[in-house]
C-alpha cells in the first residue's frame, strides 16, 4: 500500500500552521535553513542520492571538519526514480551534488542537463574507462546465483554461462527479477543482450522461457522467496543477484560461502557521482566528488554499499577476496544505446516472455 | 438566529477554509502540477496521449483487473469484517482489547514484507502452497482482506457500540427471529458506517500498489501499478497524466455511487454510551455462537496465520536456532552497515512523526467532520457538503507517485529559508494528508447519528450554537476521535510511500529501514526486517490498544 502525498507551503496560514506544529514535533534541526541565496563554498553542501546510500558518518565528519561544509543527505528512492527525480527537478536542482547515477540511467541524466561537466583531477588510473561527464564512484556485477548445495546434492554440475541455463538439464531451477520493475533485472536483461546482441536477445528469453524461468517482481522477492541459497525455505536453487551476495552467505567458521555467482552471466553496474547544474555551492558539490574519490572512502564502500571501488588500487576486505569476486569480462551495452533503446527493449521482453 | 443549526458563521467560515485550504496547497496542487507537465510536455498542449493510451488494449485491461480485485477485495473485507465487528464492540470477554488491538496490526504492515510473507506462503513448497494461490488474483485479495479488514471492523465497530439495543429489543420481543431482526433493524442502522467504511476500502483496494506488484508477479496489474512503472522507470508522464486522469475518473464514479447510496441509509438514530450495549458473550445465544467461531475462524486464518509466521521466523537466528538474535540486533545498524541509523532510532522518529501528523490529521479531519455532518436547509448547501466529502477521499484514490513527483516541482522555492523537498518537515503533513479520510469517515457516520433534535432542545433551550457543539456534539465526537486518533496514528506508522520520497536517511522511519533491510542479501538483515516489522506490529498494537482504553467511558457516563 504505496500512497503518498504532501507539497508546498506557501503563504497560506494553515500551511504555515501545519508545518509549525511539524517543525515543533518533529523536531528537525532544520540545519539546511541557510545558503539558500548565497553561493559561498564552505557552507553547505547537498548531496542527492539513492535510498542505498550508507557511507560512515565518521567518514562525512572527517570530510566536514576538512572543508569546513556542512553536508546534508536527501534520499529518494531507487537509482532509477533519483534519476528521474533529478530531471524533473533541474530548474530547481534538489540539491548541489549527487551520487548514485547508474551507467543504465546515466545517458538520461547527461540528456536533460542535470549535470554539469566535471572530472576530478585525481581520477584513479583504471576508474577513468569507466567515466565521462560523470565521476565513477563504484561498481558492481550483477549475475545469476548458485546453491551450491544443492546442486552437489542433485549431483549437477552448477552451471556456468547464460547458454546453460537454457540447457533441459536446468530446466525449471533458474529465478529473475522483471526488467520493468527492478534494476538487477535490467541489468540482466542487459547482459542477455550485450550477449546475443539486439536481435538475439528475444530468442534467448524463449529458450530460457521454454525452460522454465521464472520472474519475480523484485530482487528481494526473487532471492528471499523463491531461491533455495537464502536459507528461507525457497525452490529454485539459481537466483539473479548480485557478485557480492555470496559474501553475504558464508557459512559460520567463513571458510566458505554456501553460494556462489556464475561470473561468465554478469552486467557491470557503475554508479557516478557528479555536480548538480544551477547547484548554490558548485564549489562544495566539486569537493565532495573529489572526495568520494579519496582512498578512505574508496576502502569503505564494500562494507557500506557492497558496491567495489572504482579504484582498482584499493584494497578489498579479505572476504570479498575470497567469496565475492568480481567478473572477468561482464557483458556490455554502449550507454548510448541503452538510452535510446531502454524502454523499447523492456517492452520486447515483456512481450517475449510474459506475452 | 435561535435555529441552533446556524451558528455563527465565522466559525463555519473557518471550519471550511482550514480543511481546504490545506488539501489545495498539499494534495490538489501537486498532483495538477504532474498531471500538467505530462500533457504539455514542451511548452505546446499535447493531447495526444489520450488516444494512445486509450487505445490500448492493456490499458482497459488494468482498468477491469483494478475494478475486479477492488470490488472482491471490499465485498470481502466487508463480509469478514462484520462479524468481527459485533464481536469486539457489541460483546464483551476478557481479552477484548488485545483482540481490537490485534486486529489493526496487519494495516500498518510494510507491503513488501507481507507481499514476501503471503507468497512464500503461497509459493509452491510454502503452507499454503497446494491452494494455488500463486500469481492469482484470489492470492492478492486475501491480502488485500488481510490489510483492510481492520478498516471495516472499526469503522462499523465505532457506531454500533453506541446503537440503541431497544429498537433490536422491542422487535425480538414482538417475536422476530435474530435473522430477521437484523436485517430489518441492525443492517439498516449500520448501513452508513458500513457504507462509508466500503469506500475507503475500495480506495486503498483500487490504488493497493506493492501487494500487487508482489503477489501479482509479472501478469497482474492495476491503473496504480502501471502509472507507479511509467513515471518512475520511464519517466512517461504523458502516459502516467493519462492514467492519473482516468484513475481519478474511476474513483470518482466509484465514490458517487457509495455517497448516493450512502446518503438514501443516513437516518439519524439513537446513541447511547456503549458500556450500555456491551453484553458479555453468551454460549446460549446462536448469535453469539456463529459470530464467534466465525470471528475465531477470521482471525486465526486471516490474521494470526500470516502474522505467527512472521513472529516465528523474526526468533530464527541465522544458523537455523531458536533465539532472540534478531531483537538484539535492532540497536545496530545492520550486517555491514545496511543502515544509517539503527532501528531502535527509527522508532523514535516514527512515534515523533506519527504524533505530528496524528495532530494535524484531527485537526484538519475533524472539522471536515463536523461540517460535512450538518444538514442545512438550503439544498445548494447541502451539495456543497456532499462536494466536501468527496473531495476529502480523493487523496486515497490518487497514485503516490502522481503525487510524490508532483510534490517536487512544486515546492521548488524555499520556504523559511527551507527547502521542503529536502527537509523532511512534510513528511507528517503528507501522512496526515492520507489519514485525513479514514478520520473523517471514522467520525461522521458517529456524528451523523445524533438525533438534530437533541440539538434543537439544547437551542430551544437558549444554548447559544458554541454551546450546543461543546455539550451535544463534542461528547460523542470525542469518543470516536479516540478510535480515529488511533487510526491516524496506525496509518503515519505504517506509511511508506511519502515516506521513502521524502525522509532524509538520518530521519528514516521504522517502515523505511525495514525495507532497506529486506532489499540486502544476508539472513541477518532478512531476520532484522522481520524482527522490526513485529515491532512495528507490537507498536501498532499498543497505540490501538491505548487509544481503546482512553476513549472508554469513564464512571458516570456522558449522557
Amino acid at each position: 500500500m504505496l500512497r503518498l502525498s504532501g507539497a508546498h507551503g506557501g503563504t497560506i496560514p494553515t500551511a504555515a500552521a501545519a508545518l509549525s506544529v511539524a517543525l515543533l514535533l518533529a523536531g528537525c534541526s532544520g540545519g539546511s535553513g541557510s545558503g539558500d541565496d548565497s553561493s559561498a563554498a564552505g557552507d553547505t553542501v547537498t548531496l542527492v542520492t539513492h535510498d542505498s546510500w550508507a557511507l560512515d558518518e565518521k567518514l562525512i565528519d572527517q570530510f566536514e571538519q576538512e572543508s569546513g561544509t556542512t553536508v546534508e543527505v536527501s534520499a529518494a528512492g531507487d537509482a532509477g526514480t533519483l534519476v528521474n527525480q533529478l530531471v524533473l527537478t533541474k530548474d530547481a536542482p534538489l540539491g548541489d551534488a549527487v551520487f548514485g547515477i547508474d551507467n543504465t540511467f546515466a545517458s538520461r541524466a547527461l540528456e536533460a542537463g542535470v549535470v554539469e561537466e566535471y572530472t576530478p583531477a585525481d581520477l584513479p588510473e583504471g576508474a577513468e574507462q569507466l567515466g565521462g561527464a560523470l565521476t565513477p564512484v563504484d561498481q558492481g556485477d550483477v549475475c545469476v546465483n548458485a546453491d551450491e548445495a544443492w546442486f552437489e546434492e542433485s549431483g549437477l554440475e552448477v552451471p556456468t554461462t547464460l547458454e546453460d541455463l537454457a540447457d533441459p538439464q536446468y530446466k525449471d531451477l533458474l529465478v529473475v527479477s522483471n526488467p520493468a520493475t527492478s534494476s538487477p533485472g535490467l541489468a540482466f536483461l542487459l547482459a542477455t543482450i550485450g550477449a546475443f546482441g539486439e536481435d538475439g536477445f528475444e530468442d534467448y528469453w524463449t529458450s530460457l522461457v521454454d525452460n522454465g524461468v521464472k520472474v519475480a517482481d523484485s530482487w528481494e522477492d526473487a532471492y528471499y522467496v523463491d531461491f533455495s541459497g537464502a536459507g528461507e525455505g525457497g525452490e529454485r536453487p539459481l537466483a539473479l543477484s548480485y557478485a557480492t551476495s555470496p559474501a553475504f552467505t558464508v557459512t559460520e567458521d567463513g571458510s566458505a560461502s554456501t553460494t556462489s555467482a556464475l561470473l561468465e552471466t554478469c552486467f557491470r553496474q557503475v554508479e557516478y557521482a557528479g555536480v548538480l547544474a544551477g547547484s548554490d555551492n558548485p564549489e562544495g558539490a566539486k569537493a565532495l566528488v573529489d572526495f568520494l574519490l579519496t582512498n578512505d572512502v574508496q576502502a569503505a564502500l564494500p562494507e557500506s554499499m557492497y558496491m567495489y571501488p572504482a579504484d582498482p588500487a584499493v584494497e578489498l576486505p579479505a572476504d570479498w577476496q575470497q567469496f565475492a569476486p568480481q567478473a572477468e569480462a561482464p557483458f556490455q551495452v554502449d550507454p548510448a544505446d541503452v538510452s535510446e533503446h531502454r524502454d523499447e527493449w523492456i517492452e520486447r521482453w515483456t512481450e517475449t516472455v510474459v506475452g | 438566529m435561535r435555529h441552533g443549526l446556524r451558528p455563527a458563521p465565522l466559525l463555519w467560515g473557518v471550519a471550511v477554509a482550514v480543511p481546504l485550504g490545506f488539501l489545495a496547497v498539499f494534495f490538489a496542487w501537486p498532483v495538477a502540477a504532474l498531471v500538467v507537465r505530462g500533457f504539455v510536455p514542451d511548452g505546446a498542449l499535447d493531447l495526444t496521449g489520450f488516444a494512445e493510451v486509450l487505445s490500448r488494449p492493456r490499458t482497459w485491461r488494468l482498468v477491469g483487473l483494478t475494478l475486479t480485485q477492488a470490488v472482491l477485495g471490499t465485498a470481502f473485507s466487508v463480509l469478514l469484517g462484520l462479524p468481527l465487528a459485533y464481536l469486539l464492540y457489541r460483546r464483551s470477554f476478557p481479552g477484548r482489547s488485545l483482540a481490537r488491538g490485534l486486529v489493526t496490526v496487519p494495516f500498518v504492515l510494510p507491503a513488501v514484507v507481507v507481499g514476501v510473507a503471503f507468497r512464500a506462503l503461497f509459493a509452491p513448497g510454502g503452507t499454503l502452497g497446494f491452494l494455488g494461490l500463486e500469481e492469482s488474483l484470489a492470492g492478492i485479495v486475501v491480502a488485500l482482506v488481510f490489510f483492510n479488514v481492520s478498516v471495516v471492523v472499526r469503522t462499523v465497530g465505532g457506531l454500533w457500540e453506541r446503537l440503541d439495543p431497544r429498537a433490536e429489543e422491542a422487535a425480538a420481543s414482538l417475536g422476530a427471529a435474530p435473522a430477521r431482526v437484523f436485517r430489518t433493524v441492525t443492517l439498516p442502522s449500520l448501513a452508513p458506517a458500513i457504507t462509508s467504511a466500503a469506500s475507503v476500502v475500495f480506495l486503498f483496494c483500487a490504488t493497493a500498489f506493492g501487494v500487487v506488484l508482489v503477489l501479482g508477479g509479472v501478469r497482474y496489474g492495476t491503473i496504480e501499478t502501471e502509472i507507479w512503472t511509467r513515471t518512475t522507470q520511464f519517466l512517461d508522464l504523458r502516459s502516467a497524466s493519462v492514467l492519473s486522469i482516468l484513475q481519478l475518473v474511476v474513483i470518482s464514479a466509484a465514490l458517487a455511487v457509495s455517497a448516493r447510496a450512502r446518503r438514501r441509509r443516513e437516518a439519524a438514530l439513537h446513541l447511547v454510551s456503549a458500556r450500555r450495549t456491551a453484553r458479555p458473550l453468551s454460549w446460549r445465544s446462536p448469535a453469539d455462537v456463529a459470530a464467534s467461531l466465525a470471528g475465531v475462524a477470521i482471525v486465526a486464518g486471516l490474521i494470526v496465520l500470516p502474522l505467527a509466521g512472521l513472529v516465528a521466523r523474526s526468533f530464527r537466528e541465522p544458523d537455523g536456532s531458536w533465539g532472540p538474535g534478531n531483537y538484539v540486533a535492532l540497536g545496530t545498524t545492520g550486517e555491514r552497515n545496511a543502515l544509517v541509523v539503527t532501528v531502535w532510532e527509527a522508532t523514535a522518529t516514527s512515534l515523533r512523526i506519527a504524533l505530528a501528523a496524528t495532530l494535524i490529521s484531527l485537526v484538519v479531519g475533524g472539522l471536515v467532520a463536523l461540517v460535512v455532518s450538518r444538514r442545512p436547509r438550503s439544498a445548494g448547501t447541502r451539495r456543497a457538503i456532499g462536494t466536501l466529502d468527496g473531495l476529502f477521499m480523493l487523496p486515497l484514490g490518487v497514485s503516490a507517485v502522481t503525487v510524490g513527483f508532483g510534490f517536487l516541482i512544486t515546492m521548488d522555492q524555499p520556504v523559511l529559508g527551507l527547502d521542503l523537498r529536502t527537509s523532511g518537515l512534510l513528511v507528517p503533513v503528507a501522512q496526515a494528508v492520507v489519514a485525513v479520510p479514514l478520520v473523517v469517515r471514522t467520525v461522521l457516520p458517529v456524528l451523523r447519528a445524533i438525533d438534530p433534535r437533541l440539538r434543537e432542545v439544547a437551542a430551544v433551550l437558549g444554548s447559544g450554537p458554541g454551546r450546543v457543539l461543546r455539550t451535544v456534539d463534542l461528547p460523542i465526537a470525542l469518543r470516536s476521535l479516540g478510535l480515529a486518533t488511533g487510526f491516524a496514528f496506525a496509518v503515519s506508522l505504517g506509511e511508506f510511500g511519502a515516506t521513502s520520497f521524502l525522509a532524509r536517511p538520518d530521519g528514516a522511519t521504522l517502515p523505511v529501514v525495514i525495507y532497506r533491510l529486506i532489499g540486502r542479501p544476508g539472513a541477518e538483515n532478512y531476520g532484522m526486517a522481520l524482527a522490526a516489522s513485529v515491532v512495528l506490529a507490537a507498536l501498532t498494537a499498543t497505540v490501538m490498544m491505548v487509544a481503546e482504553l482512553l476513549r472508554d467511558d469513564r464512571a458516570g457516563g456522558e449522557f
